[in-house]
C-alpha cells in the first residue's frame, strides 16, 4: 500500500519536473533507495524512457497498475450510472410509467361509486410494524424506529442478537420485559408495506382512495400482534382505542356503518372485539348488547384463520415450516452446524415462543373439526404440485365428481390428515390400531428424568432443555399425534409456555354456550366457543384463496443433532409419497391459500354459522367468497392481480372489488352471495359438529 | 504491472545494467507487442481517465469509510462528544427520570404553521405515482422536480378556501405528522424522546396533526379534525384513569388550540357540544409554546408582498436575480398565489388594531431594546443596570406602531409631518382594474396602477389600518378570510355576536373557558431580534410582478439601530415579538378579567436565547428561537414537569429574565427593563 501511495505521489506531485532531464538525476539516487523505492522509481523512469522515444513530451504516459484498473473501473462505473441516473430522473414521469391495469378503484369510480361507510382495516399476525420506545444499551439509537417491518429490516443484520432480545417478550408474562418496550406502529403507515415494495394493505388503501376515502373514513386498528388478544388491551388500550375510532366515524361520517377488513390472524382479534366491546367493564369494553349491531355493517375476513392454522404446530414445536425444511434439504448441515455459534433456530424459537399470539393460531376444535387418526374432513383431496395454471383448474374442477373414484385408486397413499404430526413416514400412514396410542398420562414427568441435563448446558434457552433426553425420545416413540393429543404433546414439551397462554386463548368446543364460563375471554378469540352477538343486520364475509397446497400436517424425526442447546426435533425432509400423493419433503399438503388450510378459513361460514345455529343465535348472514389462485402471468404484474396466496390476495382485483362494493353500500346479496371452487361444502358435511 | 514483475530479477543489479536491460526489454515489448501497438498507445493517462480514476478512488475511499462507521460501535460518536466537550449533560428526560418522575398526565401535541406534514390522497395527472406521499416535510423531493404541479396540489380553492375540484391533500396523522420537518431537522422530536424517558409512549402521548393550510373552523367542516381531537383527549382521559391531558401546541397551534376550547364548549351545529365543564374536566394545563396569541408582522409582510426579512436579505446581496424571472418560473407570484389561497395565513395578521400595537406615533415597546445587543451577551452581567440606561438615552424612539411605511424618512418622521392622501378617497375613485395578460392569477393584476399609487401616497399603516389595506389590495382574499378570523377587540364580549366561531381564535374577542384548574403557561423565547415593522417602496418593474418590496436599503444610523434592511426589529423569538407572545398571560388573563372571568392563573416563562456552543450542539439546547425552542432543554424540563404533575408554582411560577425592578432573577445574563407591565401595561384597556 505504502509504495503504491508514494508512487502516486511521484506520478502526480512530481510528474511536471520528472519530465525534464530530473527525472536522471534521481535515476542516479536510486541506488541508495531501498527496494520499493527502487521499484517505483525505475518504473517511472523506465515510463520516461518509453516517452522519449515515443516522442511525445507533452503528455507523460503511467502505466496501468492493478489498483489502478480498479478504480478507473469503479470511476467509470460510477459515472454512468449517475449519468443514467440523471437522465432517468430528467425524463417526465409518465413515459417511464408501465402502463398500469385500471385498478378496482378507477373502474368503480367510473360506475359512480363513492365512499359512504367509514373502514377499519385490522392486519394480520407478522405484517405489523413494530418500533423500539425503550431499550437496552446495545440498542441505542433506534428510538422510535422500526425494529419490525415497513422500513428495511437492516437493524437485523447488524445486531441479530440486540433485536431477538427486543422482539422477545417476556417468558412468564407475556408482556414487556424490564426496560424494553416494543409498541405497534400506528397509523395507515403500521401495515401498508411490509418491506419496502412488499405491500401488504397498500393496494386496498390506495384503490379504495380512488372512491373517496381518506383518513378520517379509513382507519388501521393496528395492535401489538406478539400479545395475547386481552393483553393489547391491558398494556395499551388498544382494544379502547379501537372502539373509540369506531364510535367516532360512525359518528362523523353521519352515522354510518363501519365495514371492518380484518385479515389473516386479525380476524380472530377482531372476533375477540366483537365479544369484548359488548362485555361489560371490568373485562370488556362495555359497549352494551346493541353496540356490533348499532355500528357494524359487515366484517369481511380475508383469509380467516377461524380454526387455526397448522403452521403454527410446527414452528410452535420445532421452530420451522414448510420453507425451512426445503433449504435444509438441498443444504444440508447450514443451520445445523451451529455457524459462527449463532444457534439460529434456538434463538428464533425462544423469540416466537414469548408470542402468546402464536398460540391462538394453534387448530381449534380438536379431531371433531381436525380429523382424528384414521379419518380427516379433506380426505380424497388431490394434490397436484405442477405449477401449470390452466390443468390445474381442469383437476380441480372435476374434482369433486371424480373423488369418489380417486380415492379408491389413492388408497394406499391416502393422506391421513388427521394426524397433525407424526413421526416417522409409518406413524403417518399406518392404521391407527398398529399404532402405539399416545395416550395423554403418559406425559407427567417422572422427578427422575426431570432437568437432568440442565446443568451441562447452562443457561436454557428453549423449554428443551430441560427435558431429559428419555423423555424426548418418548416423545418421538413412532407415534401420531392429532390436534387433541397435539395440545397435550405441546403442554408436555413446553410446559410453561402453554401455561402463559393458554390462560388467554383455549382450543376446544362448547358443549353449553350458555355456561357462565364462557364469559371470560380466553374463550372470545375461538369461534367454538362464543356466540356472535346479537346484530341480525351484520354480515360476515369468509374471502380466501383457494389452489394452492397448503401445509396441513407433518412427519417428524429426532433430530440427529445430540447435543444440548439444540431442538431434538425436525421436520423429516426425506419423506416424499408417490405422484399424486400429498405428501412432500415431510408435510402434508391439502387445499388453501399457502397458510391457511380452506377448512379453517371457510368451516364457519359454510356450516358453524351458516342460518341460525347456537354459534349465531340472532342468525347473522355468511358469505363465502373464494378466490382462485392465478399466479401472475408477466413479470410486469408484479405479485399478481389474481393472486390466492395468504398476503398477495390482499392486490387480487376481485376481491379489492367485492370490499369496495360493500364499503360502499352494497350487501352481500349484490355481491354475489356465495362464489365457491373448493370443496368446502362436502368437508363440511362431514365434520360432525352439534349446531 | 507487468513491467514490474519482469523486472524483478534485475533488481540486485548495478544501475547501468538495470537501464541496460530496461532498453532491451522495451525493445522486447515492442516487438512483442507491436501488432497491438493501437491498445497499447490507448492505454495511456488522459484526462478522461484521470477523471474515471479519482472518481473511483474517491468512491472507494468513501465506501470504505462507510464500511468502517457502520461496523463501529453505536457509542462511538457520542465517546469523541464526550472527550472533545467534556461529559455531556444528561437530557432533562434521563435527569428527571432519576429523580423519579414518571408518567401521569396524558399529553397533547398541537403543532403550528408549516411545521406539519401533507400528504396526497388524490390528484392530477401530473402528481402521479406520490399517493400517500409527502408534499410537504420530509425531503421536498418532488418540489424540485415538478414545482408547478407541486404548487398546483399545495394551493386551495381561490373562493372557498377548501380542496380545489380533483384535489385532496391531507395532514399526515400521528407523532409522525411534525416529529422532524425535514429529514434531520427536528419539531418535536426531542420533546417526544425526553417524555418516552419517563414513559411515555403511544398511548400517553397525542399528535393533533390538522391541515394548516385550512382556517381552524375548515378543518373540522372538511376533516372532523376538532372532533377527532375531542374524541382522542376523552379517550385519553378515560383510558388514563381520569388523570387530564397537558396540552402542548406550538406557534399557531395556540391559536388553533384557543379555538378548539371555544368550539368544544358551543353547542352543536357550529360547535363540539362537549358543554360547558368539557375543558374544566379534561385539561390540565395548556403549555404554549411561541404563542402568537395577538399575531405576527411577519404575516403581514407575508400577505403584502410574500418576502420576510430572510428574502429581502437575499434580495440586496443579488439585486436582480429574484426579480428577474429566471427561467420564466415567476417563483415570487407562484409562492404569493400558492400562500394566499391559504387561510391559516390570515389567522395571525396582527389583533388589536393600534390599542395592542402602536399608533402612529407610540409603541408598546418605546424604545427598550437594545437591537445591537447581540455583542453584548456574554459580558454584560458585570455592568447590570447601566447599559438599558445608555441605551435609553442613546437611542430615539422606533416608530414601532407604523407597521408598514413607504420611505425611511416616513418611517422615523412625527406623524404631523407626514401628508397623507386618505385611502377611502381613493377607493371611491376608483377606476377598472386594466386586465393584463400575466399567466399566473394574483389579486394585483386586478387592481390597477391607480390603487397601487394610493396604496403608496398614504404612506403609514398601523395595525389598525393594515386591515384596511389589505382589504384594499386584495378584497377576495381578505372577504374569504373574514368570515373566519376577526381582528379587534370585544367591548362587551356578552354580545351574541361573539358567539360566532370568527373570534373563537382571538385571545381579545372570546372568554376562556370556565375552568379555575386549568393553567394557562407563555413558554417563549426572548433575546432575538423580530421583525416589528417593515419600510416599503414601490417596485418600478414590470406589468406582471408584485408591486411592493421591503425596501432593503433603508438602513438605521448606528451599530445599535433596529431598522435593518428595510425591517424594523424588536425583542421576540425571531418570529413571534414578545409582546404577541407574552401580552395575554401578563395582562390579559392575569386573575379576574374579563377575558379570563374564572381566573384561570397564567404563568409566564421566557427563556433567553443563547446560541449553540460549539457544531456538535447542533441546533442549541439553550436556544429561544422560534422552532428550536423546542429543543431547548429548560423548556423540556418545564413541560416533563408539570406532564408528570407538578404545578405552576411548584415549577417556580412566572420565569422572566428579570424581575420589575431590574434585578435579574434567572439566568441573568442580560437585564432589561420589565415592559410587560409597566409599559404595556397601560396597554389593554
Amino acid at each position: 500500500m505504502a509504495s503504491v501511495l508514494r508512487f502516486r505521489k511521484l506520478c502526480y506531485v512530481e510528474s511536471a519536473v520528472k519530465c525534464t532531464s530530473v527525472g536522471y538525476e534521481s535515476f542516479e539516487i536510486d541506488e541508495k533507495l531501498d527496494k520499493k523505492e527502487e521499484d517505483v522509481l525505475s518504473a517511472n523512469n523506465f515510463a520516461l524512457e518509453i516517452n522519449k522515444k515515443r516522442k511525445q513530451p507533452k503528455r507523460q504516459p503511467k502505466e496501468w497498475r492493478c489498483l489502478d484498473s480498479c478504480c478507473w473501473i469503479i470511476g467509470y462505473l460510477c459515472t454512468t450510472w449517475w449519468l443514467l441516473l440523471f437522465f432517468y430522473h430528467c425524463l417526465p414521469v409518465t413515459l417511464l410509467r408501465v402502463p398500469e391495469l385500471p385498478g378496482p378503484g378507477v373502474k368503480l369510480k367510473r360506475e359512480g361509486l363513492t365512499a359512504l361507510h367509514p373502514v377499519v382495516l385490522v392486519p394480520g399476525i407478522v405484517t405489523g410494524g413494530l418500533e423500539l420506545w425503550e431499550g437496552r444499551p446495545c440498542a441505542d439509537g433506534l428510538f422510535r424506529k422500526r425494529l419490525w417491518g415497513g422500513g428495511s429490516f437492516t437493524q437485523i443484520f447488524k445486531r441479530p442478537l440486540c433485536l431477538l432480545e427486543h422482539l422477545s417478550l417476556h417468558y412468564e408474562t407475556g408482556l414487556d420485559p424490564q426496560g424494553i418496550r416494543v409498541r405497534a406502529v400506528p397509523g395507515l403507515v403500521g401495515a401498508d408495506y411490509f418491506a419496502p415494495g412488499y405491500f401488504v394493505w397498500a393496494v386496498l388503501i390506495e384503490n379504495l382512495a380512488k372512491i373517496g376515502y381518506e383518513g378520517k373514513n379509513l382507519h388501521m386498528a393496528a395492535y401489538d400482534w406478539r400479545l395475547s388478544f386481552q393483553n393489547t388491551e391491558i398494556r395499551d388500550h388498544a382494544l379502547t382505542r379501537l372502539k373509540s375510532k369506531i364510535e367516532l366515524m360512525y359518528i362523523s361520517n353521519g352515522y354510518k356503518k363501519v365495514v371492518a377488513v380484518p385479515h389473516s390472524m386479525g380476524v380472530i382479534y377482531f372476533l375477540h372485539f366483537l365479544k369484548w366491546v359488548e362485555t361489560p367493564p371490568p373485562m370488556g369494553g362495555g359497549g352494551g348488547p346493541g353496540w356490533c349491531a348499532k355500528h357494524i355493517k359487515a366484517v369481511m375476513n380475508i383469509g380467516p384463520a377461524f380454526l387455526g392454522v397448522p403452521k403454527a404446530v410446527s414452528n410452535l414445536f420445532s421452530a420451522e415450516g414448510k420453507d425451512v425444511s426445503y433449504i435444509r434439504a438441498m443444504a444440508p448441515g447450514v443451520f445445523d452446524s451451529e455457524i459462527l455459534g449463532l444457534q439460529t433456530f434456538e434463538r428464533v424459537m425462544r423469540m416466537a415462543r414469548t408470542w402468546d399470539s402464536i398460540v391462538s393460531l394453534l387448530p381449534k376444535g380438536g379431531e371433531v373439526i381436525w380429523g382424528n387418526m384414521d379419518r380427516s374432513p379433506e380426505e380424497g383431496h388431490v394434490c397436484d404440485f405442477s405449477k401449470k395454471s390452466h390443468s390445474k383448474t381442469s383437476l380441480t374442477t372435476n374434482n369433486v365428481n371424480n373423488s369418489e373414484v380417486k380415492r379408491g385408486f389413492l388408497v394406499k397413499d391416502l393422506a391421513n390428515y388427521g394426524r397433525i404430526i407424526s413421526f416417522g413416514k409409518p406413524a403417518s400412514v399406518l392404521h391407527s390400531s398398529k399404532l402405539p396410542t399416545a395416550d395423554s398420562k403418559e406425559f407427567s414427568r417422572t422427578s427422575t428424568s426431570e432437568n437432568f441435563n440442565n446443568f451441562s448446558c447452562g443457561e436454557a434457552w428453549t423449554e428443551y432443555d430441560e427435558m431429559s433426553r428419555q423423555s424426548i425420545q418418548h416423545v418421538a416413540a413412532d407415534k401420531a399425534y392429532t390436534t387433541t393429543t397435539l395440545l397435550d404433546l405441546l403442554r408436555f414439551v413446553a410446559p410453561k409456555m402453554m401455561r402463559r397462554a393458554e390462560a388467554h386463548f383455549s382450543h376446544g368446543i362448547a358443549e353449553n354456550l350458555d355456561d357462565p364460563k364462557y364469559n371470560h375471554y380466553k374463550y372470545w378469540s375461538n369461534p367454538l366457543e362464543t356466540k356472535l352477538s346479537d346484530a341480525p343486520d351484520m354480515e360476515i364475509y369468509c374471502m380466501y384463496g383457494v389452489g394452492i397446497p397448503t401445509e396441513r400436517s407433518y412427519v417428524y424425526k429426532l433430530s440427529p443433532n445430540s447435543r444440548c442447546k439444540s431442538i431434538p426435533y425436525q421436520i423429516d425432509n426425506s419423506v416424499h409419497g408417490e405422484d399424486g400423493s400429498c405428501l412432500k419433503g415431510g408435510v402434508y399438503f391439502a387445499d388453501g391459500d399457502e397458510s391457511v388450510p380452506v377448512l379453517s378459513a371457510g368451516f364457519m361460514c359454510a356450516k358453524g354459522w351458516r342460518g341460525r345455529t347456537r354459534f349465531n343465535p340472532s342468525g347473522i348472514a355468511t358469505y363465502i367468497r373464494e378466490y382462485r389462485h392465478k399466479p401472475p402471468t408477466s413479470l410486469m404484474e408484479g405479485r399478481g392481480i389474481e393472486s390466492g396466496s395468504h398476503v398477495d390476495i390482499m392486490g387480487n382485483f376481485a376481491l379489492i372489488e367485492d370490499i369496495m362494493r360493500v364499503a360502499a353500500g352494497a350487501t352481500g346479496d349484490e355481491i354475489g352471495g356465495d362464489q365457491i371452487h373448493s370443496n368446502i361444502i362436502k368437508m363440511s358435511e362431514r365434520i360432525n359438529l352439534g349446531l | 504491472m507487468s513491467f514490474l514483475r519482469r523486472r524483478k530479477g534485475t533488481d540486485s543489479s548495478k544501475s547501468q545494467n538495470l537501464r541496460c536491460n530496461i532498453v532491451k526489454e522495451d525493445e522486447k515489448n515492442n516487438l512483442y507487442e507491436s501488432p497491438r501497438k493501437e491498445s497499447y498507445n490507448s492505454k495511456k493517462w488522459s484526462c478522461w481517465d484521470s477523471c474515471c480514476w479519482f472518481i473511483g478512488f474517491v468512491c472507494s475511499v468513501w465506501w470504505f469509510l462507510l464500511l468502517l462507521y457502520n461496523t463501529m460501535p453505536a457509542s462511538i460518536p457520542q465517546y469523541v462528544t464526550e472527550a472533545i466537550t467534556g461529559p455531556l449533560t444528561d437530557p432533562p428526560g434521563v435527569k428527571l427520570r432519576k429523580e423519579g418522575l414518571t408518567v401521569n398526565h396524558p399529553v397533547v401535541f398541537v403543532p403550528g404553521i408549516v411545521t406539519g406534514g401533507l400528504e396526497l390522497w388524490e390528484g392530477h395527472q401530473c402528481a402521479e405515482g406520490l399517493f400517500r406521499k409527502r408534499l410537504w416535510g420530509g425531503s421536498f423531493g418532488e418540489l424540485y422536480k415538478r414545482p408547478l404541479c407541486w404548487a398546483q396540489h399545495m394551493s386551495l380553492d381561490n373562493e372557498t378556501g377548501l380542496d380545489p375540484p380533483g384535489i385532496r391533500v391531507r395532514p399526515v396523522s400521528g407523532l409522525v405528522a411534525a416529529d422532524y420537518f425535514a429529514a434531520g431537522y427536528f419539531v418535536w422530536a426531542v420533546l417526544i424522546a425526553n417524555l418516552a424517558q419517563i414513559g411515555y409512549e403511544e398511548k400517553t402521548m397525542y399528535m393533533a396533526a390538522y391541515d394548516w393550510r385550512l382556517s381552524f373552523q375548515n378543518t373540522e367542516v372538511r376533516d372532523q379534525t376538532l372532533s377527532r381531537i375531542k374524541s382522542n383527549i376523552e379517550l385519553m382521559v378515560a383510558t388514563n384513569g381520569g388523570k387530564k391531558v397537558v396540552v402542548i401546541p406550538h406557534s399557531m397551534g395556540v391559536l388553533y388550540f384557543l379555538h378548539f376550547m371555544k368550539w368544544v364548549e358551543a353547542p352543536p351545529p357550529m360547535g363540539g357540544g362537549g358543554g360547558s365543564e368539557w375543558c374544566a374536566k379534561h385539561i390540565k394545563a395548556v403549555m404554549n409554546i411561541g404563542g402568537p396569541f395577538l399575531g405576527v408582522p411577519k404575516s403581514v409582510s407575508g400577505l403584502f408582498s410574500v418576502e420576510a426579512r430572510d428574502i429581502a436579505i437575499a434580495r440586496t446581496f443579488a439585486p436582480g436575480f429574484l426579480d428577474k424571472d429566471v427561467f420564466g418560473l415567476q417563483t415570487f407570484q407562484h409562492l404569493m398565489r400558492m400562500t394566499r389561497t391559504w387561510d391559516s395565513t390570515m389567522s395571525m395578521i396582527p389583533k388589536g388594531g393600534d390599542t395592542i400595537w402602536g399608533g402612529l406615533d407610540w409603541s408598546p415597546e418605546g424604545s427598550s431594546f437594545n437591537c445591537g445587543a447581540k455583542t453584548l451577551r456574554n459580558n454584560s452581567i458585570n455592568n447590570t443596570g447601566q447599559i438599558p440606561n445608555i441605551n435609553l438615552a442613546n437611542m430615539k424612539d422606533v416608530n414601532y406602531g407604523r407597521i408598514i411605511s413607504f420611505g425611511k424618512d416616513v418611517a422615523e418622521a412625527h406623524s404631523s409631518k407626514i401628508e397623507r392622501v386618505d385611502l377611502l378617497d381613493s377607493m371611491k375613485a376608483d377606476m377598472l382594474a386594466n386586465l393584463t395578460n400575466c399567466d399566473i392569477w394574483i389579486e394585483y393584476h386586478d387592481i390597477g396602477d391607480h390603487r397601487i399609487k394610493a396604496v403608496a401616497d398614504y404612506k403609514v399603516y398601523t395595525a389598525g389600518s393594515i386591515l384596511d389595506l389589505l382589504h384594499f389590495v386584495s378584497p377576495k382574499l381578505m372577504a374569504r378570510g373574514g368570515a373566519h378570523f376577526s381582528y379587534g377587540i370585544a367591548d362587551n364580549l356578552d354580545d351574541p355576536k361573539y358567539q360566532h366561531y370568527k373570534y373563537w381564535s382571538n385571545p381579545l374577542e372570546t372568554k376562556l373557558p370556565d375552568a379555575p384548574d386549568m393553567e394557562i403557561y407563555s413558554m417563549y423565547g426572548v433575546g432575538i431580534p423580530t421583525e416589528r415593522a417593515y419600510v416599503y417602496k414601490v417596485t418600478t418593474a414590470t406589468d406582471c410582478s408584485i408591486p411592493f418590496q421591503i425596501d432593503t436599503s433603508a438602513e438605521g444610523g448606528s451599530e445599535d439601530s433596529c431598522l435593518k434592511g428595510g425591517v424594523f426589529s424588536a425583542d421576540g423569538d425571531e418570529t413571534v415579538p414578545v409582546l404577541s407572545a407574552g401580552l395575554m398571560a401578563a395582562k390579559g388573563w392575569r386573575g379576574k378579567t374579563r377575558f379570563n372571568p374564572s381566573g384561570i392563573p397564567t404563568y409566564i416563562r421566557e427563556y433567553s436565547h443563547a446560541p449553540p456552543a460549539n457544531l456538535l450542539e447542533g441546533r442549541g439546547t439553550q436556544s429561544g428561537a422560534h422552532v428550536d425552542i423546542m429543543g431547548n432543554f429548560a423548556l423540556i424540563e418545564d413541560v416533563i414537569r408539570v406532564a408528570a404533575g407538578a404545578t405552576g408554582k411548584e415549577l417556580g411560577g412566572d420565569h422572566r429574565r428579570c424581575s420589575p425592578d431590574g434585578i435579574p432573577t434567572v439566568g441573568g445574563s442580560k437585564p432589561q427593563p420589565h415592559w410587560h407591565y409597566d409599559r404595556l401595561g397601560a396597554v389593554a384597556k
